[in-house]
């Protein structure tokens, strides 16, 4: 009587493994690596997740999150050691280094075998004509004002040439008070200030750093926003202490009415509001060199998303990849996370909601998403070595010309 | 006849078993140590040794860790290193920033001490002082940095107080200006690792006999004789201690400096941490990044070597 119990028993036990190991089987499990869900409300990114899963039945994700900085130096190792997981969350700066280590796949023949149409992804990154990254969701940098204290120094319109910016700086000066005209952060701890709020004008006017895909920076446009700066800081009208200064200190001093104007991330709406319930502020677009009309780029960061080539499910994970840059899905993200769409066809629907966000959107829509930075080998060390010489030119050692020629030699090594 | 050879044989057996046995206890015996120190062992090669040889080799190969083909290359990357000017200013800025915060920590972590040993002080009064100058302490190194970065802000606390009492009519830029910024650091550096110190002399304050005291009143020495016949010599093996330990500990410091400053202006307060870190995560040359991490470990190691041998003379003592 007990042997026939123990053998039920094993017999029902045997059964219920081998259910087990035939639904194991027939899933495929993708782990998704990004630092977008500690950034998301609490819940979301799982959420869209889910509803992958059930349109995509046989297809589980495993969300691997955590914050940037620590998913970009697991990246880093996983890349390294080949065990990266299947879909990688990206930044555009990482892109070049993954893709000459091959930890990244290109994508080109997966989008070709899965019909995806790539003319609706707003700005597909490549590197020797092969696809390795698509954006999903991009944070642009306007320039940020103080309405008040635009007001109060009887400007009646924001600025939107480079004369304008400076005029305006000045009439907003008042050191006596602690206020100043405009903030530049350049730590060397985080030098992304070189891309945002110095590069940035470069693109703003339609020009470039870059020249046949190798550093330009000694071209006269270059030298000349140089130059413009070098003139706004020996007059005065940046905040002092630019050079220990980093994104959060910049935000701070905005906040606090110390400075009037600052070139920042939108995804910074809500934080501003949050820290200063009071402060009165608008945005517009990066002034451009007198007298230039075309199109402006709009400086950005973005979540960009792309596939590891030691996954032994690329088609699975270029699934996800689409799915993710769907309208519709793209559309939700960029929604909840306040950025724009990766898919250029997808609006956001809180375009509609916020008036700051809404003439965001049309900024975003009369520019183009210009990230130099993006796709360059070491992108974060080009920026610390121009942040040092440009540091060097702010503190009078060397012209904006020496300073442009000095990167340029280091660039030049880089690549 | 034959009870006797049957005894003896008895005998024998008995003899060779008691001595066989006694030999493998011996063997055990001496085995035993070796046993009970395995498992540190064990985990030290694989938590220690592993990673050193690992960055070691490293440190003589070409594009180690990122390239699959990645070969020997000899010394290549340390004449890299040591042909690299920024490397050496890291290093004579690595030496000032260790040396002086050594040398003040020792000053304010004595006074300190001596100050909460005094029964000159009142026990309430010390009570007070010994929570406020261990606080310090109590923060982690992104807490200091926060803080410290506040504080000398160009319109910060320090600023602000030094203008109204007309001591500088201008904002310094203490950590944003080449000429100061080092010296910020420092003195950060200085306020965060004093009571480490002060700790430390206090319990060896609390250590030395008052009959010595008692005896140089009898003699007619006065307080300042006290402290350089008495006091400091009963010190001077605590001290000697934890100046080798913070020296070698303060060399490698690397949160601190990257919170703070990230080894700017231009390349001011690059220490060697901070320079190893940048070739290692900024540039991902990870070969470079272990030769410099090979030169931090040789300058840690004499350092190490020093305070072993004063470990061992103090213990012979």
């Amino acid at each position: 009587m007990r042997f026939a119990k123990s053998l039920t028993l094993l017999k029902s036990a045997a059964l219920s493994i081998a259910i087990g190991l035939s639904s194991a089987q027939a899933d495929t499990t993708l782990e998704f690596i990004q630092w977008w869900e500690p950034e998301l409300p609490s819940g979301a990114l799982r959420q869209i997740m889910d509803d992958f899963e059930a349109q995509n039945p046989g297809i589980k994700v495993n969300l691997v999150s955590g914050p940037y900085s620590a998913t970009r130096d697991q990246i880093v190792v996983g890349a390294a050691s080949g065990t990266l997981s299947d879909v990688v969350g990206l930044d555009g700066a990482w892109v070049n280094d993954l893709a000459k280590q091959g930890a990244i796949a290109a994508m080109d023949d997966l989008m070709a075998g899965a019909d995806f149409d790539k003319s609706q992804v707003a700005a597909i990154i490549s590197l020797n004509g092969n696809s390795y990254m698509f954006p999903v969701a991009s944070f642009v940098y306007p320039v940020f004002v103080n309405l008040d204290l635009l007001k109060n120094a009887g400007i009646d319109q924001m600025p939107s040439s480079r004369t304008e910016f400076v005029e305006a700086a000045r009439k907003l000066t008042d050191s006596d008070n602690n206020q100043y005209g405009w903030v530049l952060p350049l730590s060397l701890q985080a030098p992304n200030g070189i891309q945002n709020d110095v590069m940035s004008w470069v693109w703003a006017s339609g020009k470039s750093m870059m020249k046949d895909g190798m550093p330009d920076l000694t071209n006269a446009n270059v030298v000349g926003t140089l130059e413009y700066i070098q003139s706004m800081y020996d007059e005065g009208l940046i905040s002092p202490g630019s050079f220990a200064k980093k994104e959060q200190d910049k935000v701070e001093e905005f906040v606090n009415g110390r400075v009037a104007m600052m070139v920042d991330s939108l995804a910074h709406i809500n934080l501003i509001r949050e820290r200063n319930s009071d402060l009165n502020f608008g945005i517009t677009a990066l002034p451009a060199m007198d007298g230039y009309d075309g199109r402006r780029g709009l400086p950005y960061a973005s979540w960009g998303i792309g596939i590891a080539e030691n996954s032994e499910h690329k088609e699975e994970a270029f699934k996800l990849v689409a799915y993710l840059m769907s309208t519709e899905v793209n559309a939700k993200l960029v929604s909840i996370a306040n950025a724009f769409p990766g898919n250029v066809n997808a609006t956001p629907d809180f375009v509609a909601a916020d008036e700051l966000f809404g003439t965001a959107f049309e900024i975003f829509q009369t520019g183009y998403l210009a990230n130099e930075f993006v796709g360059l080998p070491v992108a974060e060390e080009l920026m610390r070595m121009l942040g040092v010489e440009v540091q060097q030119m702010l503190e009078g050692n060397q012209s904006a010309a020496e300073a442009a020629a000095k990167a340029q030699a280091k660039w030049a090594e880089e690549f | 006849m034959a009870h006797r050879e049957a005894d003896g044989a008895l005998f024998a057996t008995a003899v060779t078993k008691n001595g066989r046995r006694s030999h493998k206890n011996s063997r055990r015996g001496a085995a035993l140590p070796y046993l009970f120190v395995a498992p540190a062992m064990a985990l030290f090669s694989l938590l220690m040794l592993f990673p050193m040889a690992m960055v070691f080799r490293y440190s003589l190969m070409d594009g180690a860790i990122l390239r699959p083909d990645s070969s020997f290359v000899g010394f290549r990357n340390f004449r890299e290193i040591f042909s690299d000017e920024i490397f050496w200013q890291s290093l004579g800025q690595t030496l000032y920033f260790t040396i002086m915060s050594v040398v003040f920590h020792l000053l304010i972590g004595l006074t300190f001490a001596l100050m909460l040993n005094s029964s000159r002080v009142h026990p309430m009064v010390r009570n007070v002082l010994r929570v406020l100058y261990i606080l310090p302490w109590l923060f982690t190194a992104v807490i200091i940095a926060i803080i410290w970065r506040l504080i000398l802000d160009p319109n910060g606390v320090i600023n602000g107080y030094l203008i109204a009492l007309n001591i500088i009519d201008f904002k310094v830029e203490w950590f944003s200006s080449p000429a100061t910024a080092i010296h910020a650091l420092t003195f950060v550096n200085i306020w965060a690792g004093y009571p480490l110190y002060m700790v430390s002399l206090l319990a060896g304050l609390q250590g030395i006999p008052k009959e010595y005291y008692e005896a140089a009143r009898v003699d007619g020495a006065n307080t300042v004789q006290n402290f350089f016949y008495i006091t400091l010599p009963q010190l001077k093996p605590i001290i000697t201690s934890i100046a080798l330990l913070d020296f070698i500990w303060t060399m490698q410091v690397f949160p601190l400096v990257w919170m703070t400053t990230g080894g700017g202006p231009i390349h001011a307060t690059e220490m060697l941490s901070t320079y190893t870190y940048k070739l290692a995560f900024t540039r991902y040359e990870f070969s470079l990044a272990s030769a410099s991490a090979i030169v931090i470990f040789v300058l840690s190691m004499c350092l190490t070597y020093f305070y072993i041998r004063h470990q061992r003379s103090t213990a012979n003592a």
